[in-house]
């Protein structure tokens, strides 16, 4: 077998050494009665690497993927272009193949990528201190919650109606099993849900999405300002991070707390993951954070160097008392995603976001043209909601008989939802062309 | 910003301060280690590292909420780019480098054709949105993943999407806690027992769930003592959290026995699997008795570590608690495959969700084509050299170290830092010793339960003579240590690592967790500020 480097004299050998006659007897400590005699039957033997790539290439000739096909789906994964240098970067062996940095003297590369990393997502959000990264977007939003629950006492959580179904969902299941009451908000696909009233003295925190998950730009900074009266902490969710390139961001509204989905940046589809996501709130709340943090030191010799610190909120050190169990984070999507926008700078991150919000504009003008179909933003960044005439589910499938990747029916998320089920929820990056978007058009004047 | 360049470069700053290691270079570089800034101190305006055409010119549509002034991202080019972080990478050790032995890590040969593979455009560019007619193949390599697990646990069900062991402690928990709520007893049973030898994950996750956490004394020979067990268990307990092989890198021997009085008692059994790589192919933890257990995908199946992630900690579940199973799951509909989402109409009732979309499927991929690539032969063969790996090390170092343990051990070896007594060495300097000659240290003052422990795991990825290498330099720090005189010496080390021993007391006390252009030291007094 091509990984395991033993050979049976060295094996012989090792035995001889421990004093054991066979490897069996170093299992002897395994009950009798679970001790397998042979291998686990039912399961086939080992493989060359052709035969591995081809049984892949197998399951990826049964998926249609979006380079091949017109792609207009977001909800909380962007299809952006990524530079061949930030996947050449993230696998270098010295990055891809290292562990979690616990000896700062051999892992400065790891420690200063993520120094770096925390600089940025602050830049972005505007807010002073940002997290080594948490799973994803939608595991840090429910961190967040539990966050502003610990800094406040308090209970209650308002949810919007434009947060992500499935982050709202999270954050339901985080509150059935560990303890809080969530308040959510009726989805909110026309963009128009004020929540300023419905904040009150046992109010924990209002999460908000912005834009929200049917593509509306909002300011929150007269909730915010309601928040922080009432004693309570707002946090805004970004799930796509491009927007930061040019929106007002969530630290410049009075957010309390923001986590983003950091996908966007460095990071492909992947069908879900892995992603990274990015966490950052007021230097007053830095120690009740969730997650690894990179902070400067010096070393012996008086230099500039990295450790991983305030470990005391972590589970390591505080066990039953830490801040979150997180252990393993996403350490090397916090690479791409730090390489990619290093590579992007200011000039190209901003010119970045003004293009997807062309394309958008472009495809949100094509798209509400055809009759019968309405558009309900005024206001959007690379993605929008469109009612149609009828389901949207089944459009979706006909669009994918043809080929056509053509958006999300928000029913798929928020089922079981009359009001809902004529929404396709459509969005646009720099990967859009006129060559995808005039067929998406053509084919759904065809199917509606 | 060329002042800003002086502390992190060392330049000529450096040499004047006093520093030793320098050797007085212009630079402050050391042959192939490059002293390098941060890319703040890099950028310059009007630099950029992608080529972007114009944007269309379209109505704003931002209801007038446009970013004012600039972010304050440098602008870097591509070389730039290419050069900052393979600089950065060659301040890192890695499997790819060597002998990595950190107990409880498994740090594992990670191989390549899992990178290539979970690039294929149509696995790697999927969006998990995608209608589910146009993603049959992927849902189908979930399943085959989830089949391969549920075959080499033994156990009946799998949940997929968690993201880490963590993430997987919380699913699994969540389920026992969703079980308990079903027979009416959620209330009463607010006990989890675990060992203080836990994972520090085990007590977060309970305690986060609401549970007290009641430690479980051991035994002498480092497993759970039966009787104090037995003793604990009552109609307050909800379930035991317990690594197998635990974090002594034992083998549970009396774990029948324990999950029968468990069961006995009506709470359940949560067996961490964060040491599975140890039994693969081997031992099925579901003929032990267990109720669920979290794989992470991350040691046993050798993802990547990647600096910290990502990793992926599917659950395996008892029939009991498999109901409980949180959305997403895949099914089989005749010839098609499907995903049970949330609202979906389903036997059971789901404890609800833990993350978006399906799961870390990137790191299924990676799973799956090293697991294929073993098959059950090879993966028997991985579990059996691990061991063989841990105990021959352990052999090799008994006279001279100190096992925390009697007899063979499973996949680590776990020493305590008596034979390091009134040598003036701790565990730390020993570990911070062994940078020196080349190594990554062993986990060091984990477990908890011993006096200074170091824990070796060089897993089965290592060929004989690397380990005889490794085995050599550690007998030889020992010798060293035990003159009585080098204490000094160990307290200096490391001495030829991009950096020395790093100042954490400061780094808590003042945190500086972001570059900001204040951050700079003022110009030709570096490291008076820099020391501050
Ligand atoms: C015994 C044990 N349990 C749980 C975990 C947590 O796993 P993860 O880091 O994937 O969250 C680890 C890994 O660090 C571990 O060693």
């Amino acid at each position: 077998m091509r990984y395991l480097p033993l050979t049976d004299a060295d094996r012989r050998e090792m035995l001889s050494v421990i004093g054991a006659k066979s490897v069996d007897d170093l299992f002897k400590d395994v009950p009798a009665s679970a001790r397998l005699g042979a291998k686990i039957g039912g399961l086939p033997d080992h493989q060359g690497e052709l035969e591995v790539e081809r049984a892949f290439q197998a399951f990826a000739a049964k998926n249609v993927s979006p380079g091949t096909a017109p792609f207009f789906i977001g909800a909380g994964a962007y299809r952006h272009h990524v530079p061949s240098t930030v996947d050449y970067m993230i696998q270098r062996g010295e990055f891809l193949t290292s562990y979690t940095p616990y000896q700062p003297e051999i892992t400065q590369g790891t420690l200063q990528y993520l120094f770096e990393f925390q600089t940025q997502v602050t830049l972005l959000t505007g807010m002073d201190v940002a997290n080594a990264s948490m799973y994803d977007g939608s595991t840090g939003t429910a961190e967040a919650v539990l966050m502003a629950n610990r800094i406040t006492r308090r209970h209650k959580a308002l949810i919007s109606g434009g947060l992500h179904p499935q982050y709202r969902s999270i954050i339901e299941t985080t509150a059935k099993w560990e303890g809080f009451k969530p308040v959510l908000s009726k989805a909110d696909a026309e963009g128009l849900e004020d929540l300023i009233a419905s904040v009150d003295k046992d109010t924990s925190c209002v999460v908000v999405q912005n834009p929200s998950f049917f593509g509306h730009v909002r300011d929150f900074t007269k909730l915010a300002e309601a928040c922080h009266a009432a004693g309570a902490l707002l946090i805004v969710v970004v799930t796509e991070v491009v927007s930061l390139g040019l929106l007002k961001p969530p630290g410049e509204m009075g957010a309390d707390i923001v986590v983003c989905e950091g996908q966007s940046i460095g990071n492909g589809l992947g069908f879900g993951g892995p992603y990274v996501g990015l966490f950052a709130t007021r230097d007053k709340y830095m120690r009740q954070m969730p997650g690894r943090l990179v902070g400067e030191t010096v070393d012996a010799d008086g230099k500039r160097g990295f450790v991983l610190t305030l470990s005391t909120r972590e589970q390591h050190i505080r066990r039953e008392k830490a801040t979150s169990n997180i252990c393993t984070n996403a350490g090397l999507c916090a690479l791409a995603f730090t390489v990619h926008l290093t590579l992007l700078g200011e000039a190209g991150f901003t010119r970045l976001a003004e293009i997807n919000h062309a394309k958008a504009s472009q495809l949100a003008d094509k798209v509400s043209a055809i009759p019968g179909v309405k558009l309900l933003n005024d206001s959007f960044f690379n993605e929008f909601t469109v009612k149609l005439p009828k389901p949207a589910a089944p459009v979706v499938e006909a669009l994918a008989a043809k080929r056509i990747l053509g958006g999300l029916p928000v029913s798929r998320l928020i089922p079981n939802d009359p009001s809902v089920e004529n929404l396709l929820l459509l969005a646009a990056t720099e990967t859009a062309t006129d060559m995808g978007m005039d067929p998406l058009v053509a084919a759904l004047k065809e199917v509606l | 910003m060329v002042q800003s360049l002086d502390r992190s470069q060392g330049r000529a700053g450096g040499v004047a301060a006093g520093a030793a290691s320098n050797h007085g270079t212009y630079t402050g570089n050391r042959a192939l280690q490059i002293e390098e800034p941060l890319i703040f101190e890099m950028g310059q305006p009007g630099r950029c590292g992608v080529d972007l055409p114009e944007p269309p010119k379209v109505k704003d549509r931002l209801n007038g909420l446009r970013r004012a002034g600039t972010i304050g991202l440098p602008g870097l080019s591509e070389p730039q780019v290419v050069q900052h972080y393979t600089r950065l990478s060659q301040k890192n050790y890695a499997i790819d480098m060597g002998v990595y032995p950190l107990g409880s890590c498994t740090m594992k040969h990670n191989p390549r054709i899992n990178e290539k593979v979970a690039r294929l455009a149509g696995i790697g560019d999927l969006h998990p949105l995608q209608p589910v007619s146009t993603v049959q193949g992927a849902l189908e390599l979930i399943d085959r993943l989830a089949h391969w697990l549920k075959t080499l646990t033994g156990m009946p069900a799998v949940a997929m999407s968690p993201a880490a062991g963590a993430h997987g402690e919380m699913c699994g928990m969540m389920a026992i806690a969703a079980a308990l709520e079903a027979k009416g007893e959620r209330a009463q049973r607010k006990v989890v027992l675990a060992p203080e030898s836990a994972h520090g994950t085990n007590p977060a996750t309970a305690a986060a769930l609401g549970f007290t956490v009641k430690p479980i004394p051991a035994n002498d020979r480092g497993r759970v003592d039966l009787a104090a067990l037995k003793a604990a268990l009552g109609p307050d307990v909800a379930a035991i959290m317990l690594t197998n092989p635990n974090t002594c890198g034992l083998f549970e021997s009396e774990i029948v026995e324990i999950s029968k009085a468990v069961h006995d008692a009506g709470a359940y059994f949560y067996c961490d699997g964060a040491n599975f790589n140890a039994i693969v192919g081997r031992v099925r933890p579901g003929d032990l008795g267990i109720d669920c257990m979290h794989i992470n995908l991350h040691k046993t199946f050798s993802t990547p570590h990647g600096g910290g992630g990502p990793g992926a900690g599917p659950v395996v579940l008892s029939a009991a608690l498999a109901p409980y199973a949180p959305y997403p799951w895949i099914v089989k509909d005749g010839d098609t495959w499907r995903v049970a989402e949330d609202g979906a109409k389903v036997d059971g009732t789901p404890l609800g969700r833990l993350k978006a979309f399906h799961g870390q499927m990137g790191m299924f991929t990676r799973a799956l084509a090293y697991i294929m690539s073993h098959g059950a032969d090879g993966l028997k063969q991985v579990a059996e050299d691990a061991v063989l790996s841990a105990n021959y090390v352990m052999a090799a170092l008994k006279d001279v170290m100190s096992p925390a343990f009697e007899g063979p051990c499973m996949h680590e070896a776990l020493f305590d830092d008596s034979f390091l007594k009134d040598t003036g060495v701790s565990t730390l300097d020993f570990a911070k010793a062994m940078i020196d000659e080349g190594y990554h240290p062993m986990t060091m003052y984990f477990p908890l339960v011993v006096h200074g422990a170091m824990l070796i795991e060089p897993t089965e990825s290592q060929a004989k003579e690397d380990l005889d290498q490794f085995i050599g330099a550690l007998r030889s720090l020992t010798e060293r240590a035990k003159t009585g005189t080098a204490a000094e010496e160990f307290k200096a080390a490391p001495r030829f690592s991009p950096r020395r021993r790093l100042d954490e007391t400061l780094a808590a006390r003042k945190p500086i967790l972001r570059w900001r252009p204040s951050n700079n030291p003022p110009e030709g007094d570096p490291m008076k500020q820099a020391a501050e």
